[in-house]
């Protein structure tokens, strides 16, 4: 198992470093031009510099060893800085002080580092997003053990429609709508995600959770649908087989059978079917963060791209990329922790 | 267990006991029935999907046919009839802007609701098509080269797994706004907007096609029926043609189904994102995102396009279940 984990690290290293090589390439494609904003009577020769200054002078694969070594070796080590110097975790170690002011990735837009601003917006992101993720699950789970008990009773019609509807409805419908509803019509919630919002008293936390009901709804129905049609599916394999007889008739009760041993045996798919989905709920917020006006990195790749801010873009759907990438290996180890039918070597 | 030594003997005597004239080959009972037939007659009991077949086949048709029964332009600004509300709005607010001359309303420029509403869905039904077949095409493609050359699997699959770890809704995004000027330039707003819009999307939804056809190719290929024809000569390609890609068909028509879905909804997503069609060419992620704006005075500018959009897709979602179910030997006739 180690060592299967182990190649498939050092096998990701390759993907990742083509992924990057393609999304930069393309990006190298782009007919836009950073200097298209700056005012005609800015002579020729000063626009050259300023477009030496970002960068731009260099061949395509100079700039992209450069954006490699500022992502890999500059930026690790002002996190390490970062760590040891300011962070709760590490901040007894004596200050490292690596980095000494290497250029790192800049902004076109702000010409402050990228990472600081994908630093600064990821809490919103991982707020809204991870916890559509925990509630879709915690809604989920229970709807596909039920439904799969009952196959084809009342309940399962019900809810394989409901997860159809939700599976059909994209979220830049059901945003607006949840919109209209409810802070329109009833104004029981904000529709506006206010990201400068500090929670300090009770007050101030029941406006923060009244603030994040719908977005965090309008995600969690995605996530709902598709898991709990894969929790029906999971059991329903597991509840026709024989062991499932054994237990009954053995003697024990109906909810040991189903919740212990049934129910270990369906989730060791849907647990990787979680763990790919991490990614992909990164992916689809863009839309909610956008609905909900929500300044995570969704919303800052959105601006990014309309602004033609190539290493922001670079750097933005890189992490994507890389989430993808290691979550697909978490969920393939952790198949291969949870079910010991599964041998990797 | 039926494989017992003792059943044997059970059965042997039964058939000794029976006169000789059971054991007659009286011929098959019912004539023999085409696999399609049994398809149809499984696929008719789904009510779901027999209703999402229905309304995909009323949309489309509605799409296809709408624009001769409804002439009205959808692009004609008509100024002086501009936010009508639709004509059911009558029922229960009398001094309600309505009139038959805009059964659904109209928008702030005065363009008809109704119209727009059949040519966005148009261009979202053709992008859609087109779109899944694009992706089909190279889905069956690599999947078909992958598990039937034996060589070219090794490299096809990992080709799948590396556009499988790519972000999908970034790239889109990042390839649609780059790429919008030069093809623009080349086919026009609308033709140039269509190709990249299919081409991006067929491009990055063709891996699962790719990777259930390898795996069907993968154990088709082993069966006696391939060996019979490899072994009177058949050339690979001919091979392929006559004896796999039938075979496949059913895997193949169910990832249709579900690449219609995801193709309407990612082209609705770009265009509510603003990077998709120009801005007076109507599509329904267009005017749905064009009337989030206002939606608290005219939500139904919201609800018509949601609702089409959410219609369509639901239906073809049901559709490929039904067909999932009909197309799978196990549990057809049950």
């Amino acid at each position: 198992m180690l060592t299967y984990a182990a190649r498939r690290l050092v096998l990701s290293i390759p993907t990742l470093l083509f992924i990057s090589f393609v999304i930069f390439m393309l990006l190298q494609l782009a007919p836009g031009d950073p200097m298209a904003q700056v005012p005609l009577t800015v002579p020729p020769e000063v626009k050259e510099k300023m477009r030496q200054a970002l960068g731009l002078g260099e061949p395509p694969l100079v700039q992209y060893w450069k954006w490699l070594v500022q992502m890999f070796w500059t930026e690790p080590k002002v996190f390490i800085d970062w760590l040891t110097r300011d962070s709760f975790l590490f901040g007894w170690l004596p200050d490292t002080s690596l980095y000494n002011g290497e250029l790192r990735v800049l902004s076109w837009q702000t010409r402050s580092p990228v990472m600081d601003i994908v630093l600064q917006r990821i809490p919103q992101t991982l707020w809204v997003v991870g916890m559509s993720y925990i509630v879709g699950v915690l809604i989920a789970l229970p709807i596909g053990i039920y439904s799969a008990y009952r196959q084809y009773s009342v309940f399962d019609q019900a809810g394989t429609f409901v997860t159809m509807v939700g599976f059909s409805i994209p979220p830049f419908f059901t945003g607006p709508l949840l919109i209209v509803i409810f802070s329109v019509y009833l104004g029981w919630f904000p529709s506006i995600y206010d990201t400068t919002h500090v929670v300090s008293d009770w007050e101030s936390f029941k406006y923060q959770l009244s603030q994040m009901i719908m977005p965090v709804m309008v995600l969690a129905l995605q996530t709902t649908a598709q898991l709990s049609r894969y929790m029906r599916a999971s059991m329903l394999d597991n509840l026709n087989q024989d062991y499932v007889r054994t237990a009954r008739a053995k003697g024990l009760s109906e909810a040991v059978v189903v919740m212990v041993h049934v129910l270990r045996n369906s989730m060791i798919p849907v647990i990787t079917v979680i763990a790919l989905g991490v990614p992909a709920i990164f992916g689809g917020a863009i839309i909610t963060e956008n609905v909900f006006k929500v300044n995570g990195i969704g919303q800052l790749l959105i601006t990014a791209l309309f602004a033609n801010d190539l290493p922001m873009v670079m750097t933005l759907t890189f992490i994507f990329a890389f989430l993808i990438v290691m979550f697909n290996l978490i969920a393939d180890i952790l198949y291969g922790l949870l079910d010991p039918r599964i041998r990797y070597d | 267990m039926t494989d017992s030594p003792q059943d044997d003997v059970i059965l042997a005597e039964g058939a000794r006991a029976a006169p000789i004239e059971a054991l007659k080959d009286k011929g098959p009972l019912a004539p023999p029935r085409s696999k399609w037939r049994d398809v149809w007659e499984q696929f008719r009991k789904h009510k779901g999907a027999m209703m999402g077949a229905f309304f995909l086949f009323i949309i489309t048709f509605g799409v296809l046919l709408g624009p001769y029964l409804w002439t009205l332009d959808p692009q004609a600004l008509d100024i002086r009839n501009k936010d009508m509300r639709p004509i059911y709005t009558a029922l229960w607010n009398s001094e309600a802007k309505v009139g038959w001359n805009h059964p659904l309303g109209s928008d702030q420029l005065g363009r008809d609701n109704l119209s727009q509403l059949i040519a966005g869905g148009r261009a979202s039904m053709a992008v859609g098509w087109a779109a899944m077949l694009l992706s089909l095409i190279i889905g069956t493609g690599v999947g078909v080269l992958a598990g039937f050359f034996k060589k070219l699997d090794g490299p096809l699959m990992r080709l799948t797994d590396l556009f499988l770890s790519l972000p999908i809704l970034p790239l889109l995004l990042v390839a649609v706004t780059l790429f919008r000027q030069p093809l623009r330039a080349n086919f026009g707003p609308e033709g140039g907007m269509f190709i990249l819009i299919v081409t991006v999307v067929g491009i990055t939804s063709w891996m699962p096609t790719a990777r259930i056809v390898r795996g069907d190719v993968l154990a088709i290929k082993e069966r006696e029926f391939v060996l019979a024809a490899r072994s009177i000569g058949t050339r690979p390609f001919q091979i392929i043609k006559r004896h796999l890609l039938p075979n496949v068909l059913s895997p193949i028509m169910v990832s249709a189904t579900l690449g219609l879905a995801t193709a309407i909804i990612t082209e609705s997503a770009l265009s509510f994102l603003g990077v998709g069609f120009p801005s007076d060419f109507p599509t329904w992620g267009k005017m749905l995102a064009d009337a989030v704006a206002r939606m608290e005075d005219f939500p139904e500018r919201v609800l018509l396009p949601g609702v089409a959009i959410s219609l369509t897709v639901l239906g073809v979602n049901y559709l490929g279940d039904g067909l999932r179910d009909a197309l799978d030997p196990r549990i057809r006739g049950r």
